[in-house]
């Protein structure tokens, strides 16, 4: 048992600075623990050479004072849609096979650059698209949490997605942080089905050069870990303008940290009256009416907002992500990397039985979906009508937002499933996504904390967003009600207790 | 004149319209930054953002606009300050994306105009649809391999702009005429190089045929026709096959085609059983594409003189005549080499030495007026010492053609050689006399009646001089002293 | 608007899936459930409503013409299944089942 896994990317800054540990110590700690939980199959590709590599260089460093910064020496594990030079990469997908790509990412080499130790490369829903980690070629992920009914003690449960890996990885306490994407939810769903804060930037805020493309207008990578302060952290680290990528945006990465100090007083919240939907589970909604009793607690004044389009998001994004997504595939053809299905036809054949063969179930009903509303005769109806749609959502967010500085709802609307649920019916699946997806249309920042159990004891988590490129304000609300909820529970096994 | 396919029942009309891809002229692709020059070995001029590698993304170049919205200045077409880029997503090796960024509904530029000098004197104007940027796709080899095809993407990604004509075109002709044309302007923008060998232009015509003053029938598209004698022979041997097609009964159906000079046919492309559906949508890795007035002003303000307007000034200025003016106006250096030649000269002269000798020689000689053996410089040289009587025209052809061997300045030639003309009237005399002294019989003939031996007379009175003697002079001279 | 078999069988075409024949119907039932749902946005008047052209509000960037990248077919055929290389020529190809143009 050991006190190196349960640490926050916080006290590691602060461990290794005072010489309580190295870097190797931490590393070598948390290799161990990936080892035996390789039950959750949270990841696809351990990189211990590469870890005790980068954990040695980091305390050389600081042995010649030369220390870089709060990430140095600090483990994170890397969801695997993120190309690392050498390393596979597969995106969960079997059409990757073999895939080893020569560049970095421009995210995981800015933390490379900051002196992060890479784990390992993360499980995830194939190509991003899931909200379970079940649709990935690798298998699914089990999620650490298990709820606590007798009867149900058996059932192994999702971690959401489609960065369940990542999640599972930090709420296990096999890294103190991971970095997911998040398109339509996939990082704050899986913090929330975890217990672990898992935020999505503002589109534009990250690179996306060197991530495996889904949704191009929609695709955000973003940080994972136990506590606010640590994700803004980590984001510090991952942020920042690229000119490789033409969707980056050319702002200074503000000091987020600074941000976690304010206090939530005199904060206006809003709180979106369409987002309470039939069915909604009680204990979510209880939970969403206790995060606003904290935050007016923590000083912050709570009113109802309107956000009238918010029904048609989920619809709006399973247009727009598939047809993006149908184009980004294509160049999955067996031609220049990965999997090739050459049965000795013509050249069609092959790419039909490569991406037939290589390609899951999910990614080919996108993908098919996809190139279906862009069609002739379809455009107009589907994806022209999706657009114009998403501008309406968008304006509804800017609206709110002339009145309030942040909106809290719910992140999900269970907590985590069983494995193999929801697997008939794909639309059950995406509805998953249904208070995420709106803030993703429309570009916003969003982070999604751990405030409370339901009655299995299984986490929930609460969901603020906030203005484009105001994640300052994002971490001043955040920081308050995490606070306010102080969530101290740990699925067993978490830092290498029983 | 216009031009009318006979066909077995009346006369049919051809009605064409060409797309041309031109590849911009600049050193990187249009989103990536490898290079884009011809002739490299295979895959060695591509980045991974134009392999399509996973993660990777485009990143437009500045200059590749600036080479489209000149060139739409340069055809007097309306410049779009809001263009989008689209993809246009199909499945084939030499394209990684399996989409390749173009501009479909916005384009960013739209219509404008081509004069056409027609060979009566008269211009006709061939409408510009519109003008867009796209990236070109990389190439297919499947000769060096019998099972395989092996592609190399040095070219994938080299920007282009793929310019559309209206269906304003009637003739092979004009089609000929047209493709020069836009050439010229190209080259003088320095958008283009033009070199259809070697495929930074090419075309695509579009061909249907209808009996006069009917409406526009089904056409096809012969794709990729990389000579200008091409599109002139596949636009006639496709309205002849579509006229026999109408005349035996049968309807054309719209299909893409390609040109077989060796067979003299055009024949339908094996390809797709499914029709393309492009299934454009705007791309979400880059953004709308916005450009300020000042931006565009600043473009027209740099804009050199284009071949239209120079054939009317030197038509103006010079006196030439419109067809001497638009034979040296093809090329930018053509004209400017006249130009140097001509100030402060005979321009008529000036023109009849650039394009009958000078185009001659380089012709015969293989070169082209940036590698001309004689300059501009020279050839003006030459022409000043015909005007003060050092050289007559006959001598001076000479010396061009030393010119023309040993790269000098004529002045040095002439004296190397010794070959200025000799106007001592004395010493003409002197070799008239010498001349006709020798030929005493043929004098006598001469003046009994024979006037043809005129030229004898010259011929010797030139050879005795070694050419050097005044023409003018000996003919006068000649005259007086044969008429005794 | 319903898809069926034949409709199916054209969009695997057009975006190089092979579905097995017995597949189809199964496929074109999952999909029209989908297009179903995602029918009810006919429900919005988004009359007069601009398409959203961009999340980020920034202008396009530009870069500058210069050459700097290329030069490495090596990292460029590094991942290929089948590329064809020369003993010690410069450069490679990709290769593919023959095309019959």
């Amino acid at each position: 048992m050991t006190a190196l896994t349960g640490l926050s990317i916080a006290a590691v800054r602060d461990g290794l600075a005072e010489r309580d540990f190295t870097a190797l110590e931490l590393a070598r700690e948390h290799l161990r623990s990936i080892e035996k939980a390789r039950h959750l199959n949270a990841f696809i590709t351990e990189t211990p050479e590469i870890a005790l590599a980068r954990a040695k260089e980091s305390d050389a460093r600081r042995a010649k004072g030369k220390a870089l910064g709060p990430m140095d020496g600090v483990p994170i594990a890397i969801k695997d849609l993120f190309c690392t030079a050498s390393v596979p990469t597969t995106a969960g997908s079997h059409i990757l096979d073999g895939f080893t790509p020569t560049y970095e990412s421009t995210v995981t080499a800015k933390l490379k650059a900051a002196g992060a130790v890479m784990l390992g490369k993360t499980n995830m829903d194939e190509f991003a698209m899931g909200s379970s980690n079940m649709t990935s070629y690798h298998g699914p992920v089990k999620n650490p949490w298990r709820p606590e009914g007798r009867e149900k003690r058996d059932k192994d449960l999702v971690p959401g997605g489609s960065s369940g890996g990542s999640a599972a990885a930090v709420a296990a306490g096999l890294a103190p942080a991971a970095i997911g994407t998040d398109t339509g939810g996939s990082i704050r769903q899986p913090a929330s089905f975890c217990g672990i804060v898992g935020m999505k930037p503002t589109y534009g805020r990250c690179s996306r050069w060197g991530i495996v493309a889904f949704a191009s207008s929609l695709d955000q990578a973003g940080p994972f870990a136990r506590s606010v302060e640590d994700t803004a952290i980590l984001l510090a680290a991952m942020a920042g303008h690229d000119p490789k990528d033409s969707t980056s945006a050319p702002v200074a990465v503000p000091d987020f940290r600074a941000a976690l100090k304010k206090s939530a007083k005199g904060l206006k919240v809003g709180i979106p009256k369409e987002y309470t939907m039939d069915g909604m589970p009680a204990a979510i909604d209880a939970l969403w009416k206790r995060g606003v009793a904290w935050m007016q607690a923590q000083g912050a004044e709570c009113r109802e907002v309107s956000l009238p389009h918010t029904a048609y998001a989920l619809p709006t994004y399973y247009i727009v992500a598939p047809a993006e997504a149908s184009s980004n595939l294509a160049r999955y053809d067996g031609v220049r990397f990965g999997l090739r299905v050459d049965e000795g036809g013509t050249l069609d054949e092959m790419y039909a039985a490569t991406r037939g063969e290589g390609f899951g179930a999910e990614v080919r009903r996108r993908v098919l979906i996809g190139t279906y509303v862009l069609s002739a005769g379809y455009y107009d109806a589907y994806y022209l009508k999706a657009q114009k749609v998403r501008a309406l959502i968008a304006e509804d967010f800017r609206k709110a937002f002339e009145a309030v500085d942040v909106l809290l709802t719910p992140t999900a609307p269970s907590a985590a499933f069983a494995i193999g649920d929801k697997m008939d019916d794909p639309v059950a699946m995406y509805l998953n996504d249904v208070f995420t997806v709106p803030a993703s249309l429309a570009g916003l920042p969003a982070i999604s904390l751990p405030a409370g159990l339901d009655a299995d004891g299984l986490p929930l988590g609460l969901h603020l967003i906030a203005k484009p490129f105001d994640e300052e304000t994002l971490f001043r609300a955040a920081a308050a009600l995490e606070e306010a909820c102080s969530f101290d529970a740990h699925p067993p096994g978490f830092g290498g207790s029983p | 004149m216009s031009y009318l396919v006979k066909g077995e029942r009346g006369d049919w009309e051809a009605v064409v319209g060409l797309e041309v891809h031109a590849q911009i002229v600049s050193n990187a692709k249009l989103f990536s930054g490898a290079a884009t020059q011809f002739g490299a070995a295979p895959n060695t001029q591509v980045s991974l953002v134009d392999a399509a590698m996973p993660g990777m993304l485009p990143v437009l170049n500045g200059h590749c606009v600036a080479q489209a919205v000149r060139t739409g200045l340069g055809l007097k077409a309306k410049i779009n300050t809001r263009s989008v880029f689209e993809r246009k997503n199909y499945f084939y090796p030499d394209l990684p994306h399996g989409y390749q960024i173009s501009q479909y509904s916005q384009p960013i530029v739209g219509e404008g105009a081509v004069l056409l000098d027609m060979a009566d004197g008269s211009t006709r104007t061939i409408g510009i649809e519109r003008l867009h940027m796209e990236q070109d796709a990389g190439k297919s080899l499947h000769d060096q391999d019998p099972g395989r095809t092996l592609i190399d993407l040095n070219r994938a990604g080299v920007a282009l702009m793929e310019i559309v004509s209206k269906p304003d075109i009637r003739s092979p002709e004009e089609a000929g005429l047209y493709l020069r044309k836009l050439r010229s302007i190209l080259r003088y923008l320095g958008t283009c190089d033009g070199n259809m060998e070697e495929g930074s232009m090419r075309a695509d015509v579009n061909v249907s045929v209808r009996k006069a003053g009917e409406a526009f029938r089904t056409r096809c598209e012969i794709k990729n026709v990389n000579s200008v004698r091409f599109v002139m022979q596949s636009i006639e041997v496709e309205a002849r096959r579509q006229i026999e097609v109408y005349e035996s009964g049968g309807t054309v159906d719209q299909e893409t085609r390609l040109f077989d000079p060796g067979r003299g046919e055009t024949r339908s492309m094996r390809s797709k059983e499914h029709a393309h559906d492009y299934r454009y949508f705007p791309d979400p890795d880059l953004l709308p594409l916005k450009l300020k007035p000042d931006y565009v002003a600043r473009i027209k303000d740099t804009l050199p003189e284009l071949p239209d307007e120079k054939k009317d000034r030197f038509v103006r200025d010079y006196g030439l005549s419109p067809y001497d003016a638009g034979v040296l106006v093809v090329d930018r250096a053509s004209a400017d080499f006249f130009e140097t030649v001509a100030k402060g000269r005979d321009s008529k002269l000036a023109a009849n030495w650039v394009m009958g000798d000078l185009f001659g020689a380089l012709n015969s000689t293989g070169k082209t007026i940036e590698t001309s053996p004689v300059s501009a410089k020279h050839l003006g040289e030459l022409i000043d010492l015909i005007a003060d009587g050092t050289l007559s025209g006959r001598l001076a052809k000479d010396v061009f053609a030393l010119m023309v061997g040993e790269g000098k300045a004529p002045s040095l030639l002439v004296d190397e050689k010794g070959l200025k003309q000799v106007t001592d009237t004395g010493a003409i005399e002197a070799v008239i006399d010498q001349v006709m002294g020798a030929n005493a019989d043929k004098v006598a003939e001469y003046r009994s009646g024979k006037d043809k031996l005129f030229g004898f007379f010259v011929g010797q009175v030139m050879k005795a001089s070694q050419g050097k003697a005044n023409p003018g002079l000996v003919n006068d001279l000649l005259k007086s002293k044969l008429a005794g | 608007m319903s898809l069926d078999k034949a409709t199916v069988r054209k969009i695997a075409y057009l975006a190089r899936i092979r579905v097995p024949d017995d597949a189809l119907d199964g496929l074109a039932r999952e999909l029209n459930h989908i297009i179903g749902w995602v029918e009810q946005l006919n429900e919005v008047d988004t009359t007069g409503v601009e398409p959203m052209a961009s999340v980020v509000d920034i202008t396009l960037p530009k870069r500058a013409d210069e050459v700097s990248d290329g030069g490495i077919a090596g990292e460029v055929l590094k991942n290929a299944p089948e590329p064809v290389v020369a003993p010690g020529a410069d450069g490679g190809f990709f290769a593919v089942p023959k095309v019959v143009e």
